[in-house]
């Protein structure tokens, strides 16, 4: 297992595309929860992939302000696809170039494969990582870890 | 490990004892195909384990993603209201190729409920609570699709097959 950055960690800030002519920083999202979900790849063939998932969840995680991002090496055009074939309302941003450099500095990047790993951080107001899980690549962690660090968060 | 948040209780829908040795919880969706699929296994499971098992179906409505998914659980939770719930669960799951408004009208006609109370009771999103509420149970407790398994409270990872659930439930009915 890889080692990701931990609770008390400061969140590295990055730009990554969100669209193929837009970009988005962490930096913007100052102020709320952030949710970051690295996931391996798009188009994973179930109903209820980890981000049509978390698609359907979006409003539980509104209820405490935060911002979900799902991020994976796939690029913007393939990400754009997804998105609508899913109908996902929630940014999916490209860690495309340089392949993996946003998940390497959150210790996400799986190498041996050139994806990101399936973890996930919830990043506080101030941009501090309060949260954070790797799940085996092969298993959907579901959004139950998150619902419970948000709530911690809005306890803390 | 994911464990189940929401404990068994009588509001649940449940075949069997709810004191079973071995509960068998499935988050479902009544247009998501695998579950459709599921709900012939658990049959096959059901008659394996007979009383040692108890079966609990709880809605985990894709909305993005099915369009009827949520209607569908609506529509169940009303035939539940009149002591139902199974006759509708099976009828849609038996046509779930063809499920749509109509077709749960139909249903709820062929086991003897009014249709035009159903048609009330959609349009006012009346059972639309107890559905969001499983649906927010099941996403605490690391649901992470349809169908998701609980056996025991904990979740079944991994493939569904008639095997794999009955190797899954005599090993929690070992513990």
């Amino acid at each position: 297992m890889p080692h990701l950055l931990e609770h008390g960690t400061s969140a590295p800030d990055f730009t990554l595309h969100v669209t193929p002519d837009q970009k988005l920083s962490l930096i913007e999202l100052r102020g709320r929860p952030v949710i970051l979900a690295f996931y391996p790849a798009d188009w994973s063939p179930v109903c209820g992939d980890q981000m049509a998932l978390y698609n359907e969840i979006l409003p539980e995680f509104q209820k405490h302000k935060a911002e979900l991002l799902g991020i994976s090496v796939d690029g913007v055009w393939c990400h754009e696809e997804f998105a609508k074939a899913r109908r996902l309302h929630f940014p999916l941003l490209s860690d495309f170039e340089p392949k993996g450099g946003v998940a390497k500095s959150y210790g996400a990047y799986r190498e041996s494969d050139g994806v990101c790993e399936r973890a996930l951080f919830v990043i506080d107001a101030k941009g501090i990582v309060f949260w954070s899980y790797c799940s085996p690549v092969s298993i959907n962690p579901g959004a139950d870890g998150i619902l419970q660090a948000l709530e911690d968060l809005s306890k803390s | 490990m994911a464990t189940l948040k929401l404990p068994v209780t009588p509001e649940d829908h449940i075949q069997g004892d709810e004191h079973s040795p071995a509960i068998l919880v499935e988050y479902g969706d009544y247009e998501c195909p695998h579950c459709g699929r599921a709900y012939r296994i658990i049959q096959r499971v059901q008659k394996h384990f007979g009383k040692r098992l108890g079966f609990v179906f709880r809605n985990f409505p894709l909305k993005e993603m099915h369009p009827n998914a949520e209607a569908a659980a609506e529509a169940a939770e009303f035939a539940a209201a009149q002591a139902r719930f199974w006759e509708m669960h099976d009828g849609i799951f038996e046509h779930q190729e063809t499920l749509s408004l109509p077709l749960l009208l139909e249903l709820a006609e062929t086991v003897g409920l009014s249709v035009n109370d159903l048609e009330g009771a959609l349009t006012c999103g009346e059972y639309a609570p107890r559905v969001k509420s499983d649906f927010i149970g099941g996403a605490r407790s690391g649901v992470n699709g349809t169908p998701t398994f609980f056996i025991n409270g904990h979740r079944h990872d991994g493939p569904f097959e008639f095997e794999d659930l009955v190797a899954a439930i005599d090993a929690r009915l070992l513990q």
